[in-house]
């Protein structure tokens, strides 16, 4: 299968080829791979990404994967609604 | 290792001073930054760009940066897309005092000849129809100021520095300088340099970059909160702001909404911590004018700091006790917007050039005389 083909982050359509062309371009970090493919911002928080771009980062440095660190997590664990957030804040009164 | 002018910071300031450097032919530039590229508040802002200011300095700024935004993609011969989408700002008037502001504000901005109007609410409506009509009285609108993606616009900058010959070292962080004879010496975590010339860029932490030196710079840092909701289809065109119902609201060409707000008494320092309490006001501020939007999902918060200065706008100057150190930095939550003229006059300053715009109004001197200067008051 051709590299194009193989999809590594779902939420923004990120293939394996355009994530090596970063990280031959010098972008070795997941802090600057998400920066610029916005991969592990997506509905999923990186769910899907984040662990293969960590392998790939590994291969690519050639340093074992704990040492690849992984990017700042954030809230929100999963996406909700802002009028559930106005209006349940409302109900609490 | 000597150096001719280092640089303490790569922000979209930093960035911007080496790229203007490097292309007058200066030679020596390092840039020093203890973490990566845009860690700082550029990688955390909403990157609007207006020139709806309420100051003469601020729009001058602005205008001359929007200029160069037109063209950056060109000028800096970036292979990338910077994203720059130009489809204005409406900012809407909620009071009767906030309206007669506003007026005045866009005769200042016309005068200096930035195309801004003031428009009815039904006007308004015709930009944007998802607005609640019951919550704003009028509104004004440029066409011409709009948004960028930061991380792109900062790495054009970069990339167009480092092909000039300037060098950046990242994760290194700058622990002291001493000025001794005319010369600085920079010592970080993993080296000791030296330079004729230092520049403070190093955003909210640049107060703490000037004391190292014995400069008291009056800025001080304050956590400012934003989050982002699934991309969708295009339904927003220009960004939408209120400084009164306090938040600005932009769709960007990804598809998701950005949106800020200011959460009021902010203990001033270095905490950018998300919270709970930003997220269930800024719902409810959605939920108040632009409610249609209230139905997306919201999928990441986070913060970073405004660098705040005593009159909101930006100190961008020489020292005048101490030569040689240059600062920029109390952008007070609007410095992503103003770097391109930030790094044209702090170059100019440095090359001993004639300057493009007339300075006093960004140079620390102005806080000698408490009561003279005028405070930017279109800020959420
Ligand atoms: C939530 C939010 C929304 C915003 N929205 C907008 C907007 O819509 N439009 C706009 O124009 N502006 C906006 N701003 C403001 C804008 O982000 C800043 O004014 C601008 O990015 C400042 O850039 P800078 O390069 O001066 O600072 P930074 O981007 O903060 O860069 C400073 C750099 O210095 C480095 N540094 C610090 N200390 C040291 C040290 N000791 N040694 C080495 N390096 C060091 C840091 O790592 C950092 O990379 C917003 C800010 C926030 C927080």
């Amino acid at each position: 299968m051709s590299k194009k083909d193989i999809i590594v982050c779902r939420c923004e359509d990120i293939s394996l080829a355009e994530l090596h062309t970063l990280m031959e371009q010098g972008f070795t970090s997941i802090e600057d791979l998400k920066r610029q493919l916005r991969v592990g911002m997506g509905p999923c928080q990186g769910a899907t990404c984040l662990p293969i771009i960590q392998r790939e980062l590994s291969i690519f440095l050639k340093k074992p994967i704990e040492e690849i660190p992984l990017p700042t997590v954030r809230p929100l664990t999963i996406g909700v609604p802002l009028k559930a957030i106005a209006r349940g804040a409302k109900n609490e009164k | 290792m000597k150096n001719k002018i280092i640089i303490v910071g790569s922000g979209v300031t930093g960035a911007s001073i080496a790229y203007n450097l490097a292309v007058k032919g200066v030679k020596d530039i390092l840039v020093l930054d203890k973490s990566y590229l845009t860690a700082g508040a550029t990688g955390r802002c909403g990157a609007g760009v207006r020139q709806q200011w309420a100051t003469k300095a601020n729009c001058i700024m602005a205008k001359h940066s929007i200029e160069f935004f037109e063209h950056a993609k060109e000028t800096l011969h970036y292979e990338g897309d910077i994203e720059f989408k130009q489809e204005g700002y409406l900012i809407l008037a909620t009071t009767l005092e906030e309206d007669k502001q506003f007026a005045k504000n866009v005769a200042l901005q016309n005068a200096l000849g930035i195309p801004s109007k003031k428009l009815t609410p039904e006007e308004a409506l015709k930009i944007v129809p998802h607005l609640n009509p019951k919550s704003f009285i009028s509104a004004t609108y440029c066409q011409t100021d709009g948004h960028l993606n930061p991380f792109k616009m900062t790495d054009a900058y970069y990339q167009a520095a480092k092909k000039l010959g300037a060098t950046f070292h990242f994760f290194e962080t700058v622990k002291g300088i001493q000025h001794h004879q005319g010369i600085y010496t920079v010592t970080t975590d993993k080296n000791t340099y030296q330079a004729d010339i230092v520049i403070d860029a190093a955003g909210g932490y640049s107060r703490e970059i000037g004391l190292m030196v014995g400069l008291d710079i009056p800025v001080y840092s304050e956590k400012h909160e934003i989050l982002v909701t699934e991309p969708i289809a295009k339904m927003q065109g220009p960004m939408v702001m209120s400084f009164t119902k306090n938040l600005y609201c932009q769709q960007v060409p990804h598809g998701s909404f950005l949106m800020g707000r200011t959460t009021p008494n902010q203990p001033q320092g270095h905490d950018i911590e998300a919270s709970h309490e930003f997220l269930d006001a800024m719902a409810k501020t959605i939920d108040d004018i632009l409610p249609k939007i209230g139905e997306l999902r919201v999928i990441r918060q986070w913060a970073g700091s405004y660098n705040m200065s005593p009159d909101k706008q930006p100190i961008i100057c020489e020292s005048p006790d101490l030569k040689g150190f240059y600062m920029a930095c109390g952008f007070s939550g609007h410095g992503f917007m103003f770097a391109p003229m930030t790094g044209v006059l702090i170059s100019e300053m440095i090359m001993n050039e004639p300057l493009s715009l007339e300075t006093e109004m960004l140079h620390i001197n102005r806080f000698n005389h408490q009561t003279t200067h005028e405070v930017e008051k279109s800020v959420v």
